[in-house]
C-alpha cells in the first residue's frame, strides 16, 4: 500500500478564491465609506443603512468579478438582490407592526378597555381625562363581540357553501361546461371590490326586509360574499390533490361514491381546508368597507346579530380617527383607535396559529 | 367463496377509441390467472372492466358479457357498488388510506359502508384478515399505527388484507408487485399460491417469471400499433404459453425476442 499522502498548505482546489473574511472587511469599509459620504450630504441613519447595504453588495460583487471570477460574482449578486428583494418586503411589515405596537399597547392597557364598550363615553369624558389626567375610558368590548359575531356568522355561511361547490367541482362535475362557468364566477367574485359586496347585501335585505335593514347578519352575508370564492379556491386545490388511487381503493371495497367522498377524501384534505377556511377567516375579519353599509355604528353592547346595529374592529377604528368622540380632544380617541388595530393584528395572528396548529392536528399521521 | 368468470365478446371503449377488442375468456373458480403483453395493450384497462372499475374514468364504456357464475355484470340494474364488492382489487401502487391506523385500513371496507361489528367481531376479521396476507405477525404489536408508516411490501399485503375483509369472490390484481423489491414479491406470490384456495385470481403482470411461478394459466395480449386496440392473442395453461405457445408473437415475447 502506498504512503498516504500529506495534504497540502494551500490547497490547489480553493485557488483563486476570497479568504473568509472578505465580506466583514468589505462591510466594514462599506460602513464606514457610506458614513463619509452620508456626513457631506447631511446624515441620516436610514439613509446611511441603505447606502452601506448598497455599497456592501457593490463591493462584495467586484471584489467577487476580479478574483474569483463571473460566476462566483453573478452568484453574489444574485445573492445580494434575493436578500435586498427580502429587506424591501419585511420593512413596510417591521415598520406597521412597530408603529401600531407603539401606539396600541398604552390603549390595550388601560384599564377596562377590552371589557367595556362605548356606551355613556361622550366627548365631556374625553374631555374630562384630558384636562384631569386620568384614564381614558371606553373600550372595545362591543366592536370585539360584533368583529367575532359577525365573522362567525360569515363563516357558518360560506363554509357549507363553498366546501359543498369545491366537492361538485371536483368529485362529480368532470370538467363539464357548467363547472366551468362555477370556476370563472368564482374567479370573478374572488375580484369583488369589497364595497360592492356590501352593497350587495345591503340592497338585498333592504328590498327583503325594508330599506335601511342594517344588522349584523347582513354584514355577515356581505362579508361571506368575499369569503366563499375564497373557501371554494382553497377546497378545490385541497380536494384536488387526494390522489386518485384512494378514492379507487375505496371504490374497489364497494364503498359509494358519496361515503367514500366523506369518510376517505374529505379527512384525507381536511387540514388543508381547514387551514384555508381560517386564513379566510383572517382574510375577512379586517374588512371595512362592507360593513360601514351594512352594519352600522353601534356604541353599545349589541350580541344578537339578527336586529341592531352592530359595532365591529375595523368600523370601530374608522369612526374614533374619522370622527373623534370629543372634537376638541381627539387624543383618547386616537388612542383607542390604535389600540383597537393592535387587538386586530393579534386576531389575526391568532387565527393565523390556529390555522397552522389545525393544520398538524388534522394531518395525516405519519411514524411506525 | 370463489366464483368464476366468464367473459363473451367484450370490447372496451374510451370515448370512442375502441382499447380492448373482442375478448372471450373463461376464468377458472380457485385458479390464478395471469395476464401478461406489454404496455398499453390493454391488460389493466380489461382487468379494470372485470369489476367495472374502469367507469371511474370518465367516457369509458363496455359492449360485451362478463358473467359471474352465470350473473352478468353489465346487465341492467346492477349496481357497480355491488359488484365491486363482489370483486375486489389490488393496485399497482399501495394505497392505505392515510388517515386511518392498520387496524382501520383492513376494517375500512366494512367501516366506510357503516356496517356495524362487534368489537370481538371486528377483532377477529382484522386477525384473519391480516394473517391471510402474512402480515399478522408483522403488524399485530401496532395495529393502532398508521398505515402509511409501513414498508411498501407491508402496504401492498396490507392492501390485500383490506381486498379479503370484506371476504370478496375473486380478487384483481394490477401489478402488484412492480413497486416492490424481490422479497416482497416473493412475499406476495407466495400469498397468492395460498389466496388460490379460496378465491379466484387474476393478476396483471409485467414479470414473465411471475407469470410462470404463480398462474396456473396465462392470457397473452398483444397491440397491432399504436391507435389500434388490444387484443387477446393467445390464453392456454401457463406451461403451455411458456414452452409450447401457438402463437408466433406469444413465443417473441415470452423469449424475449418481442419487437
Amino acid at each position: 500500500m502506498a504512503a498516504l499522502m500529506t495534504e497540502r498548505k494551500r490547497s490547489a482546489l480553493t485557488r483563486g478564491r476570497l479568504p473568509r473574511y472578505t465580506p466583514y472587511v468589505v462591510a466594514g469599509s462599506a460602513i464606514v465609506v457610506a458614513a463619509a459620504l452620508m456626513s457631506l450630504i447631511g446624515f441620516n441613519v436610514f439613509g446611511w443603512a441603505v447606502l452601506s447595504a448598497v455599497l456592501f453588495a457593490a463591493g462584495n460583487v467586484a471584489c467577487s468579478a476580479l478574483v474569483e471570477g463571473r460566476r462566483k460574482a453573478m452568484d453574489k449578486l444574485a445573492t445580494s438582490v434575493v436578500a435586498g428583494a427580502f429587506l424591501v418586503a419585511l420593512l413596510p411589515l417591521v415598520s406597521v407592526i412597530w408603529t401600531v405596537l407603539v401606539n396600541g399597547i398604552p390603549g390595550l392597557l388601560a384599564p377596562g378597555f377590552l371589557g367595556t364598550s362605548m356606551k355613556g363615553v361622550t366627548g365631556t369624558v374625553d374631555n374630562a381625562s384630558v384636562t384631569n389626567h386620568t384614564p381614558v375610558l371606553g373600550g372595545v368590548y362591543h366592536a370585539m363581540l360584533g368583529s367575532v359575531l359577525i365573522t362567525l356568522w360569515a363563516t357558518l355561511i360560506s363554509v357549507p357553501v363553498g366546501l359543498l361547490t369545491s366537492i361538485y367541482l371536483v368529485e362529480y362535475s368532470a370538467d363539464n361546461k357548467f363547472s366551468k362557468v362555477i370556476t370563472f364566477l368564482v374567479d370573478v367574485m374572488t375580484g369583488i371590490p369589497s364595497i360592492v359586496a356590501g352593497l350587495f347585501a345591503a340592497a338585498f335585505f333592504g328590498l327583503v326586509m325594508g330599506p335601511g335593514t342594517k344588522t349584523g347578519f347582513v354584514a355577515a352575508v356581505a362579508l361571506s360574499v368575499l369569503m366563499i370564492p375564497v373557501v371554494v379556491r382553497s377546497s378545490e386545490e385541497m380536494l384536488k390533490i387526494v390522489p386518485n388511487e384512494l378514492r379507487e381503493a375505496a371504490y374497489a371495497l364497494g364503498v359509494r361514491k358519496w361515503r367514500t367522498i366523506l369518510k376517505v377524501v374529505i379527512p384525507t384534505a381536511i387540514s388543508g381546508i381547514a387551514s384555508g377556511v381560517t386564513l379566510a377567516i383572517a382574510r375577512v375579519i379586517g374588512e371595512t368597507a362592507p360593513l360601514l353599509v351594512t352594519a352600522g355604528f353601534a356604541t353599545q353592547i349589541n350580541s344578537n346579530v339578527f336586529a341592531g346595529w352592530m359595532a365591529s374592529l375595523p368600523t370601530f377604528i374608522y369612526t374614533q380617527i374619522m370622527t373623534p368622540t370629543s372634537p376638541s380632544n381627539p387624543d383618547p380617541s386616537a388612542q383607542r383607535a390604535w389600540a383597537a388595530a393592535l387587538l386586530l393584528i393579534l386576531l389575526v395572528m391568532l387565527l393565523n396559529l390556529g390555522a397552522r396548529l389545525v393544520a398538524s392536528l388534522f394531518a395525516p399521521k405519519t411514524g411506525r | 367463496m370463489s366464483k368464476r368468470i366468464d367473459v363473451s365478446d367484450l370490447n372496451v371503449y374510451y370515448g370512442d377509441f375502441l382499447a380492448v377488442e373482442d375478448v372471450s375468456m373463461t376464468l377458472d373458480a380457485k385458479s390464478v390467472t395471469a395476464f401478461i403483453g406489454p404496455s398499453g395493450c390493454g391488460k389493466s384497462t380489461f382487468l379494470r372492466t372485470l369489476n367495472r372499475m374502469h367507469e371511474v374514468i370518465p367516457g369509458a364504456r363496455v359492449e360485451g358479457k362478463v358473467l359471474l357464475d352465470g350473473d352478468n355484470l353489465y346487465a341492467d340494474g346492477v349496481d357497480p357498488v355491488t359488484v365491486r364488492s363482489q370483486i375486489g382489487m389490488v393496485f399497482q401502487r399501495p394505497n392505505p388510506f392515510p388517515t386511518m391506523s392498520i387496524r382501520d385500513n383492513v376494517l375500512a371496507g366494512v367501516k366506510l359502508n357503516s356496517r356495524r361489528m362487534a368489537k370481538s367481531d371486528a377483532d377477529e376479521l382484522v386477525e384473519t384478515s391480516l394473517r391471510s396476507a402474512n402480515l399478522w405477525n408483522e403488524v399485530k404489536d401496532r395495529l393502532g399505527k398508521p398505515g402509511s408508516g409501513l414498508s411498501g411490501g407491508q402496504q401492498q399485503r396490507l392492501c390485500i388484507a383490506r381486498a379479503i375483509a370484506v371476504s370478496p369472490d375473486v380478487i384483481l390484481m394490477d401489478e402488484p408487485c412492480s413497486a416492490l423489491d424481490p422479497i416482497s414479491t416473493l412475499a406476495i406470490e407466495d400469498l397468492i399460491n395460498e389466496l388460490k384456495d379460496e378465491y379466484t385470481v387474476v393478476i396483471v403482470t409485467h414479470n414473465m417469471q411471475q407469470a410462470a411461478r404463480v398462474s396456473d394459466k396465462t392470457a397473452f395480449f398483444n397491440i397491432a400499433g399504436t391507435g389500434k386496440p388490444g387484443r387477446l392473442i393467445e390464453f392456454a395453461e401457463t406451461a403451455t404459453i411458456f414452452n409450447n405457445p401457438g402463437q408466433k408473437s406469444t413465443e417473441d415475447y415470452v423469449s424475449g425476442r418481442f419487437g
